[in-house]
């Protein structure tokens, strides 16, 4: 049988292999090093050619462009605080809501669900990722703005009205919608990731700690343990997609460059800002102070990634597991 | 060897395509294609009288409503054929530009405020006062008295008011605020003009839609938005005191009326505001929208087509204007834009 194999079965000469080694090793290294390099490539142009046009703005305004509160197109005064603001608490507030409720969603799909109820709602939540933006917009001036207006501000005005945080008008426009659509936004992110990284840990650990007598609670703490660092990047990726946000949050923010420390008062995101005034920018440091907030919104999303990376090793102390490798 | 044969036939075919072309051409204004960039307002209006002019000409315009401010920016960079914007150029952006630019008004536009306030009858009226008050923040509730002293008989609530602008830079907020400008030294001084302004009150909605789904959605709004917008969706405006006095609803004839009255002004400079116009029947929020062309045509041919084209729009264009909710030039007006258009040179003479 051996000596009659068929040519896969034959051994190569070591010429052969060489030979062919030779031309397909190097051009396949080739070939993968300018993927890799063409992702940082790109990074690079888009920060080369944001730093490129924010130029008149960057040599006018220096770093008073990160701490100044006036933003007016007349004056040609721009500073980039109240939306680096409205940026920050928007996000925020839309992890706040929606990471609690989505990990206890992707747990429920990954461990307690039955199988195919699991499967098809978890379809179900990754259709509404493909919703469009606008959509949500549209949902969060037209349903949840009337909403918030007429029940839940007046609420927190009348009960939890002397925090700062609950302060206003309850008009339904401002950081509380924008903050609730973007939670709702990111939710199908953070669910069906977290459900995949909990699929793929849950099962040898769980049996595991069950044949070592946990109780199910228990044996889940061991999973979502193990499962930690990928669902923190589930996070990270949700939260990305908050700070970037620009159609539906422009629709429901209220549009304003005050700085509000009511959740009820409107404001409006470095995202929103680029995208109501770049098409009718005319002068040459507006433009230039619009290109100079997409880079500080680029900066500001490289700080905060590093940062969140910086907690999944600090949190696992370096483990890379399962989870971590997902 | 075969593809070299191929490509060889290929080129004569073509070069023979187009001599014939050319010859079949009654005139060489049939074959131009112009290229158009600009204001987002009169869009509508535009690309109709794009299309009949088309069909009756054979002049191809090509028009990408991209905003005033970038359509401003392609005029500077000599990629587009003619620019639109709907706020006139200042002497700064004129002297910045590479070429010299003249201003073509086309058509009128008003800017209404439109309000929500739940169980009124009948149209509210505001005075310059109130509504400079109401987007200063200073007027903070309906019932104030600058509002309720020139609504006798009308029970207005105590509810606070919510002064809605445009998010988004446009020619509707320049109309707007230019308006505010004139009849306020205190908003000349404090906010000034431009397509973007910093608010001192209220929130921002983007577009017309946003602006109207705020003040539908929120009983005490008040908004600004171009009248074809308030007009087609049956929003209820504010009658608006003008110079002389009258509370004047916003109207294509009160706008109209506007232009007229601002004829003498635009004769000397196309750029003068119209806004708070002298004349009675003048509804005083209003502005004209325009076409940037070069005085001096880089392509003789082209700009011959553009100027016919105008000159059109002058004519027969200015009777589709009511259609579509814009407010059509006064004849004084289209005489300047025809005087304007034979100034207009291209290679040393006259283009027109």
């Amino acid at each position: 049988m051996t000596s009659s194999a068929p040519a896969i079965g034959r051994p190569l000469a070591r010429a052969d292999v060489r030979a062919r080694a030779g031309l397909a090793d190097p051009a396949y290294r080739a070939l993968l090093t300018l993927f890799a390099v063409g992702v940082f490539a790109v990074l690079a142009l888009i920060v080369w050619e944001c730093a490129r046009g924010a130029a008149p703005s960057l040599a006018a305004f220096g770093w008073r462009f990160l701490v100044s509160a006036d933003w007016d197109p007349v004056a040609e005064k721009f500073g980039a605080l109240p939306y680096l603001y409205g940026t920050l608490v928007t996000s925020a507030m839309a992890m706040l809501l929606a990471v609690p409720p989505c990990i206890g969603a992707a747990v429920f799909l990954a461990e307690l669900a039955p199988r195919g109820f699991g499967a098809v709602a978890s379809f179900l939540v990754e259709l509404l990722a493909s919703i469009t933006s606008i959509v949500f917009g549209v949902w969060g001036l037209f349903v949840l703005a009337p909403w918030l207006r007429v029940v839940i501000e007046p609420w927190l005005i009348a009960h939890l009205g002397f925090l700062p945080l609950f302060r206003g008008f309850p008009f339904g426009l401002g950081f509380l919608n924008a903050g609730i659509v973007l939670a709702i936004m990111i939710a199908p992110t953070i669910v069906s990731i977290s459900r995949e990284i909990l699929l793929a840990t849950s099962r040898t650990l769980r049996e595991a700690s069950l044949a070592l007598g946990a109780t199910r609670a228990e044996s889940l703490a061991v999973t979502l343990d193990a499962a930690r660092p990928g669902i923190l990047g589930a996070m990270i990726l949700a939260l990305g997609r908050a700070l970037g946000e620009t159609m539906a949050v422009t629709m429901v923010i209220g549009n304003t460059n005050r700085i509000s420390a009511s959740l009820l008062g409107s404001g409006a995101t470095m995202a929103s800002v680029i995208a109501n005034e770049f098409t009718e920018a005319t002068s040459k440091l507006h433009l230039a102070a619009l290109i100079e907030l997409a880079l500080v919104l680029f900066a500001v999303t490289v700080v905060l990634n590093a940062a969140a990376r910086l907690l999944v090793r600090w949190t696992t102390g370096g483990r890379r597991d399962v989870a971590g490798a997902a | 060897m075969h593809r070299r044969i191929r490509n060889a036939a290929l080129r004569h075919a073509r070069s023979w395509a187009v001599l014939l072309a050319l010859a079949s051409c009654a005139s060489p204004a049939a074959a131009q294609k112009l290229t158009g960039a600009g204001a987002t307002f009169p869009y509508p209006i535009y690309s109709k009288w794009f299309d009949v002019y088309k069909q009756k000409t054979g002049v191809e315009i090509n028009y990408q409503s991209i905003g005033s401010g970038a359509g401003i920016q392609q005029v500077k960079a000599g990629t587009v054929d003619f620019g639109a914007s709907d706020a006139a150029l200042s002497d700064a952006q004129l002297r910045d530009m590479p070429r010299a630019i003249v201003h073509i008004p086309t058509v009128g536009g008003a800017v209404a405020l439109a309000y929500n306030l739940p169980g009124m009858t009948g149209a509210l009226q505001l005075t310059p006062e109130a509504i400079t008050g109401i987007y200063m923040g200073r007027i903070t509730t309906w019932n104030d008295k600058r509002i309720a002293a020139v609504n006798p008989g009308v029970e207005l609530p105590a509810a606070p008011i919510l002064a809605v602008h445009r998010s988004d830079g446009s020619g509707t907020t320049n109309i707007f605020v230019t308006y505010l400008s004139l009849v306020s030294g205190e908003w000349k001084e404090l906010v000034g003009v431009g397509t973007a302004v910093s608010w001192p009150a209220g929130v921002g909605g983007k577009g017309n839609e946003g602006v109207a789904g705020v003040v539908r959605q929120t009983p005490g709004a008040i908004g600004y938005v171009e009248l074809a917008y308030a007009r087609q969706n049956r929003l209820p405006v504010a009658r608006v005191k003008n110079r002389a006095g009258n509370f004047v609803e916003p109207t294509l004839a009160s706008t109209t009326a506007a232009v007229e009255a601002s004829a003498k002004a635009l004769a000397r400079d196309v750029r003068a505001p119209i806004a708070n116009a002298a004349s009675p029947e003048a509804y005083p929020i209003c502005g004209l929208t325009f076409l940037l062309v070069e005085r001096q045509p880089r392509d003789a041919a082209k700009g011959k087509a553009l100027a016919d084209f105008i000159a059109w729009a002058m004519k027969d264009g200015q009777g589709m204007a009511d259609d579509l909710n814009y407010a059509r030039l006064p004849a004084a007006v289209v005489a300047v834009n025809e005087a304007t258009l034979a100034s207009l040179v291209a290679a040393g003479k006259p283009s027109h």
